[in-house]
């Protein structure tokens, strides 16, 4: 009798180990898709883009996931934009990742939305990304979040388990990143208009469209 | 029929700490769940993963626990004869027996997936309700014999 009880304590201690391992084991922000690449490689790609492919004014973002003021810009902003300047054609917007060194899961988030976009819905977990931005001010490890909101988009999940594994987006996005710094692009969001940086005060869907028109009257 | 109490109580330690791990999973502790296939998560998101406000998991480790200390209450010498506790752990793992029954049906027909963790739940519970079962069944026998 005495020994069944030291074989049901050994395999309490066991079992108890095992699932601490698969807990932990199964967590945690891949540091492929969480940190810097160990190299930089050009792979041709320059943003997912918004709007019509013809549109005479061309406005790109320089952003990053976890900024507050990027997540204002994309849930105030953007909606009116998207009415009024890129669903009419007169825009089209451009996205560049831009993560900032000090934030922590910046570079995680960029990755989630490449793959994401892997399966067509880059704007989608941008949305879901920008939209509930909880994640960015408690400090936790956000990917189960992030898995969630992949879960929540319809994205195929083992595919895009396996792309976050894999960090086979940190180059790309390293690139964007040091594309930004060669444009002097000095905070987030920082913006460009048909390649001219906008130095304004305030970037918003009033200012943008003022420039837009008057860009395309311009040009009439 | 102390060989069958020992089998129960070591297979309700196990189906514990399936249970517990996919508990611990609902309630968001640690990442993925590792599955091997794609039908935990599939099965674990459905709106059949909570029961009453509470993940299902949580029905398997209040359960488990259940039958783990049943059994190793059976196991002291003054229960090893009376017959009620074989009884009360039959009945606690047909009502095991039951729910898996109604879980797996949901996995196969509903939701159209399997989670593997269910699937080694169920064996669990299987086996525990035969051992039960023919525990009584040969204690009814030796009670008969004499």
């Amino acid at each position: 009798m005495n020994r069944f009880y030291v074989v049901l304590a050994v395999l309490a201690v066991v079992l108890g180990i095992a699932v601490f391992a698969l807990l932990k084991s199964g967590g945690g922000a891949p540091a492929a898709a969480a940190g810097p690449p160990p190299a930089v490689v050009d792979d041709g790609f320059r943003g997912y883009t918004l709007g019509d492919s013809t549109a005479k004014v061309e406005i790109t973002e320089y952003s990053d996931f976890e900024c507050p003021f990027c997540a204002n810009f994309a849930t105030i902003q953007m909606p009116t934009i998207k009415e009024q300047l890129i669903a009419t054609g007169k825009v089209r917007w451009r996205y560049r990742d831009f993560p900032i060194p000090g934030h922590a899961y910046g570079r995680f988030a960029a990755h989630a939305a490449q793959c994401a976009g892997e399966q067509g819905k880059f704007w989608e977990m941008h949305d879901q990304l920008f939209y509930h931005h909880q994640w960015a001010q408690t400090g936790k490890d956000p990917s189960r979040l992030f898995r969630e909101f992949a879960r929540d988009i319809g994205l195929d999940l083992e595919r895009h388990d396996a792309c976050m594994q894999s960090g086979r987006y940190a180059s790309r996005i390293e690139f964007s990143r040091q594309e930004g710094l060669s444009k002097l692009v000095d905070g987030t969001p920082t913006f460009y208009i048909n390649g001219k940086k906008f130095d304004g005060p305030r970037a918003n869907s009033d200012v943008f469209k003022a420039i837009a028109d008057s860009i395309l009257a311009r040009r009439k | 029929m102390i060989r069958q109490r020992q089998t129960i109580a070591l297979l309700a330690l196990v189906g514990f700490f399936v249970a517990l791990y996919l508990w611990l999973h609902a309630l968001g502790v640690g990442g993925p769940l590792k599955c091997g296939t794609g039908g935990c998560d599939t099965v674990q998101t459905s709106r059949w993963a909570v029961l009453l406000g509470l993940p299902v998991a949580f029905y398997g480790v209040v359960g488990y626990v259940a039958i783990f200390v049943v059994a190793i209450a059976a196991l002291r010498p003054a229960a090893l004869l009376q017959r009620g506790w074989s009884l009360l752990l039959l009945a606690l793992a047909s009502g095991g027996m039951l729910f898996t029954a109604y879980l797996t049906y949901i996995e196969l027909f509903v939701i159209h997936a399997i989670c593997r963790w269910c699937v080694g739940s169920a064996v669990i519970i299987t086996v525990i309700w035969i051992v039960a079962a023919t525990g009584l069944r040969s204690e009814h026998g030796a009670r008969s014999s004499t």
